[in-house]
């Protein structure tokens, strides 16, 4: 029998002050840093916390549900003994479950087949397998300039507004790898987000009968704001479950990442901690990162988790915390411009500042074409040399560029509209997506492209 | 006496009582699990303890174990090739031990002990030997010979000294000292904080040279020195530092991966035994020790990760070899101290930071330098630091870019308009300065008596192109005259066949200080010819036509086995001077 505690002190936000009578008389309860812990309300609610900073003559607890309904007087406090764990199972493919892991889809509970710690650990370094098999997503703009790989963490960056809901359901539905049929599940949270916005992903999980193979967890906007503190974590130990014990390739969807980031500024509001910048706190990067990191691969396993949140930028503003501490444990990033969105462009993805860092293992011989590298290169130098010439055209008139800088100005539209530009249901493979990109450097002399070997452009090139 | 016992636990901090004979900086054991921590702050009998594992479930009531001793490192051989954490317990070895999952209150030393090393005596018996003598010399891997040394403090005549195959742990020599005679192994502890000591430190002269051309060439630094490469998130930093690693001419590289991505360091500990050193053909790890601490690893075990770091590395610039620390990246480590300082409530400095943030980060780099080192052949030995910092947002008023710019002697910026149109690697040419210039300037008038000029022609022409491009913004380029768009166009061939490297290309990703050297001066000598020729009447337009630009931008695909093709093209540019 758990010892009961009535002795809470002071609630203040999403934090609770328990004291412990023990240290009175100079004992020890036992009590452990980040115990789980349940709370009874005087209605007889039962809340759960965690236990944030244990002293030894009180106990501060994060209580998940918010502490609405709360009193200091007849609340009752046990510790549970343990950490927050999820009881994992493969049944829990196909089912839809709220931010705490409760079902939400009037299905039974889970029977576990084991209890797994929601924070889990670090990979060793050395256990981990360097990601290197391509994800053809259909999406020329990913697929051709910053492709994905199994086992990476590519964050979308966006902005209210913007299309970045559409880009990942397509991602979810069309990723593959190319040449093989292996287990496959998506594993997608959604944090904070609206009923429409979740059930749009939840509409196309089941137009496409991906919802057989998906596990979702879903806290809405009006659900408990701190409980999205532990959603994606349950997602990610259901992920890993999945990726390294049943083999499985794991796409996880965290979304959308900036409402997880204010529920903990919340949490450290309420504790008066120091504040980093605009008021998150200093460790963001670390929570941020112990979230991210679980993303990978690992030598001799068979499993991949690769990881795809979803953020929207604070009025677009990639230095925001958010994105920026995003960014710096990401590998790589997918940003949605707004811009290309006025154009009417979908998928609206501004490929210049957008970035995949592992791609280079990925692509080449074998496993997408030989001259994708050089390519892709290629297409980024002319197309960012195409912008600088609109913007002088802006200033000066188009009849003040050179020739040449008239045929970048023509590319970076044509690389817009054609290869950009593309339809929501449309999957484009990757011969297709590196021919498309060759018509368009075939507007250029040859002498322009100096990203490109020569015997690619003896090979394809054709202007 | 009242046992040490935790009254405290929040996050990585922890707090005990009956603590009265702790002093600061010692390690302590926390808990029955055993996890390590440092003491970081005294009050009266109450100890802080940053610990450098996760804190979850330990609580109140448990005890803590006081080692009197401060973090050390364990100094010897078997350093070289191997992959530690922060606090040195080797990665390999937990895999092995706890699977794929770091766990916790793993005790593993950072040498191994069973392993014999062969070691060939250089001291005689009788002699009398001081700290940083040589006493014998042990052939860890082929590219380093491990140098014994007597430890730090100790003085006397030597006695005894053995050869044969020995563990770190077993007696090698016997010195009769003062206090009595000394066993000495060849194992040795260092507290990580402390600097390893110098006979004296010397201006650094000599160029340490990278491959990189825009490195080498433009922003050189030098063997002993320090520089700092900070830029916003994809503008490369990881790269460029892994391309130091690789190319750099240091006879050992230390490698701190400090708060960085799990991918990117299994990159570095896969590909580093496979890349072959361009020197002696050898894999690079037989010259490399790295430390990954990667970002989801415990916070305060980052915070060490960097005095780790640099303890090894001082270790071998004993040895009188020069040595190359890359660490990657020192803003995750000044976050992690932001995160302690929080946790101790200590009144806070700018953004959050520590107040003594730029001390810290001052006294780092100043580990750096050129120095003979102690013992009496007066060996000189070198230790570089290159750190990366990853500033919010890339703006560089960034309290810790400020606090490094301010104690380092080479600034290379990174820009994400170069990164985002792929000319990698992204270092502004327009921001970045390197203060070794006038140092290495003897060194490298061996490769040329006119690598210099060269050098000064080449940046004189960048900065000359961003003054004219902004007049071009406003009037157009068609209104510039044709030798100004002569010196647009070779600014441009600098910038693209020149500065642009490709890290990932075979050939391209080195180019010795020799082909950095005949590539500028191809670039430079067909400018200086053209612009006679346009001088004397030649139409600019048609001169760009010439085959042989195109063949210069194909300079950086030349093997560095077949530089005389470079003849070939001086040739072409002379002949051009006759026309």
């Amino acid at each position: 029998m758990l010892k009961e505690y009535l002795t809470v002190r002071n609630i203040s936000g999403p934090i609770m002050l328990v004291e412990l009578p023990a240290a009175r008389e100079g004992k020890f309860e036992d009590i452990k840093y980040a115990e789980l812990v349940e709370i009874k309300t005087q209605k007889g609610d039962i809340l759960r916390g965690k236990v944030l900073d244990i002293s030894q003559d009180k106990a501060l607890v994060q209580v998940f549900e918010g502490t609405v309904g709360l009193g200091t007087e007849g609340s009752r406090v046990k510790f549970l003994g343990r950490s927050q764990e999820l009881g994992v199972s493969e049944d829990m493919i196909g089912r839809v479950f709220d931010g705490g892991a409760r079902p939400r889809d009037n299905g039974p509970q889970i029977i576990a087949k084991k209890f797994m710690d929601v924070n889990g650990s670090p990979i060793n370094p050395c256990s981990r397998a360097y990601p290197s098999e391509f994800i053809q997503t259909g999406i020329s703009a990913i697929d051709g300039m910053n492709p994905l790989v199994r086992g990476q963490k590519l964050p979308i960056f966006s902005g209210s507004g913007l299309a970045h809901s559409r880009i990942a359901a397509q991602i979810a539905r069309q990723a593959k790898v190319l040449g093989k049929v292996e287990k496959f599940a998506v594993v997608f949270a959604a944090m904070g987000i609206t009923f429409e916005e979740a059930n749009f992903f939840i509409q196309d999980f089941k137009d496409t009968g991906a919802i057989e193979r998906a596990v979702l967890f879903i806290n809405l906007a009006d659900d408990a704001a701190i409980e999205r503190i532990s959603t994606p974590r349950l997602a990610l130990t259901c992920a890993e479950y999945l990726a390294f014990e049943l083999d499985m390739h794991v796409l996880v969807i965290l979304i959308d990442m900036t409402f997880y980031c204010e529920s903990l500024r919340e949490v450290s509001a309420a504790r008066k901690e120091i504040p980093g910048r605009r008021g998150y706190p200093g460790y963001l990067y670390t929570d941020l990162a112990s979230l991210y990191e679980r993303a990978g691969r690992i030598k001799g396993k068979e499993g991949s988790i690769t990881l795809l949140p979803v953020l929207t930028m604070p009025e677009d503003d990639k230095t925001h915390p958010i994105p920026d501490l995003t960014g710096y444990i990401t590998e790589g990033q997918i940003i949605v411009s707004r811009e290309l969105q006025r154009k009417g462009i979908y998928p609206a993805i501004d490929v210049l500042p957008s970035l995949s860092r592992l791609k280079d293992k990925g692509i080449g011989k074998d496993k997408t074409r030989e001259d994708h590298a050089d390519v892709s290169n290629q297409l980024f130098a002319c197309y960012a040399k195409g912008k600088e010439a609109k913007e002088l055209s802006i200033i000066l008139g188009e009849a003040a560029l050179s020739d040449l800088d008239k045929v970048y100005l023509n590319f970076s539209d044509r690389f817009e509209n054609e290869f950009i530009r593309q339809g929501e249901y449309e999957i484009r493979d990757i011969h297709a997506t590196l021919n498309m990109g060759w018509k368009l450097l075939n507007m250029l002399p040859s002498s322009e492209l100096k990203r490109i070997g020569l015997k690619f452009i003896k090979a394809y090139y054709s202007g | 006496m009242k046992e040490p016992i935790i009254i405290r636990v929040s996050g990585p901090l922890v707090v005990a009582k009956n603590c009265s004979v702790a002093r600061m900086y010692d390690m302590v054991a926390v808990s029955k699990k055993k996890l390590i921590g440092e003491i970081v702050e005294l009050k009266q009998d109450l100890a802080y303890i940053q610990v450098y594992e996760e804190t979850a479930g330990i609580g109140p009531g448990e005890p803590v174990y006081l080692s009197g001793q401060p973090l050390s490192v364990e100094l010897g051989p078997g350093l070289i090739g191997s992959i530690y954490d922060g606090i040195q317990r080797p990665l390999d070895l937990i895999r092995d031990k706890t699977g794929d999952f770091i766990s916790r209150g793993i005790s593993l030393p950072g040498l191994n002990r069973q392993k014999r090393w062969h070691l060939q005596p250089l001291a005689k018996v009788g002699e009398n030997v001081g700290a940083g003598d040589v006493l014998g010399q042990i052939q860890e891997t082929t590219l380093l010979l491990h140098k014994i040394l007597v430890p730090v403090g100790m003085r006397g005549k030597l006695i005894e000294i053995k050869e044969g195959d020995f563990t770190v742990e077993e007696t090698v020599a016997r010195i009769e000292t003062e206090k009595g005679v000394v066993d000495v192994n060849c194992l040795q502890l260092w507290p990580v904080r402390k600097s390893r000591p110098v006979k004296e430190k010397l201006m650094p002269n000599e160029i340490l040279t990278t491959g990189q051309r825009v490195i080498d060439t433009l922003f050189p630094i030098a063997k002993g020195g320090t520089a700092c490469i900070p830029g916003p998130f994809g503008s490369g930093k990881t790269v460029v530092l892994h391309e130091f690693a690789k190319w750099s001419d240091a006879q050992v590289i230390v490698y701190v991966a400090c708060g960085e991505r799990g991918n990117e360091t299994a990159d570095l500990l896969l590909s580093f035994p496979e890349l072959k050193d361009p020197r002696s053909g050898r894999p690079l790890m037989e010259r490399t020790v790295i430390i990954a601490n990667t970002s989801n690893m415990p916070v305060a075990a980052r915070e060490a990760s960097i005095y780790t770091g640099i303890t090894i590395a001082e270790y071998f610039r004993d040895m009188g070899y020069s040595v190359a620390l890359m660490a990657d990246s020192t803003s995750r480590w000044a976050e992690a101290s932001r995160e302690m300082s929080g946790r101790l409530e200590e009144m806070p400095g700018e953004e959050g930071y520590p107040a003594y943030l730029s001390s810290r980060i001052a006294e780092f780099y100043e580990r750096a330098g050129k120095a003979v080192c102690l013992g009496q052949d007066n060996r000189v030995g070198a230790l570089s630091i290159m750190g990366a910092v990853s500033p919010p947002g890339g703006d560089l008023s960034d309290p810790v870019v400020q606090a490094t710019l301010r104690v380092v002697k080479v600034f290379w910026g990174l820009d994400d308009k170069l990164a985002n149109a792929r000319h990698f690697p992204a270092i502004n040419w327009l921001i970045s300065y390197s203060l070794y210039h006038d140092n290495v300037k003897e060194y490298l008038k061996n490769v040329s008596p006119e690598f210099v000029n060269l050098k000064k022609e080449a940046m004189r022409l960048l900065e000359e192109e961003s003054g004219l491009l902004e007049i071009a913004r406003l009037v157009g380029v068609e209104s510039l005259s044709d030798e100004d768009k002569l010196t647009l166009e070779t600014a441009k061939s600098i910038r693209e066949d020149f500065l642009h490297q490709n890290a990932f290309h075979d050939i391209d990703t080195y180019a010795s200080l020799k082909k950095q050297y005949l590539m500028l001066k191809a670039i430079l000598d067909l400018h200086k010819i053209l612009l006679a020729l346009i001088k004397s009447g030649r139409e600019l337009k048609d001169l760009l036509k010439l085959p042989l630009r195109e063949k210069i931008a194909k300079c950086k695909y030349i093997l560095e086995t077949q530089l005389d093709e470079f003849q070939e093209i001086n040739k072409e540019i002379d002949a051009l001077n006759l026309t």
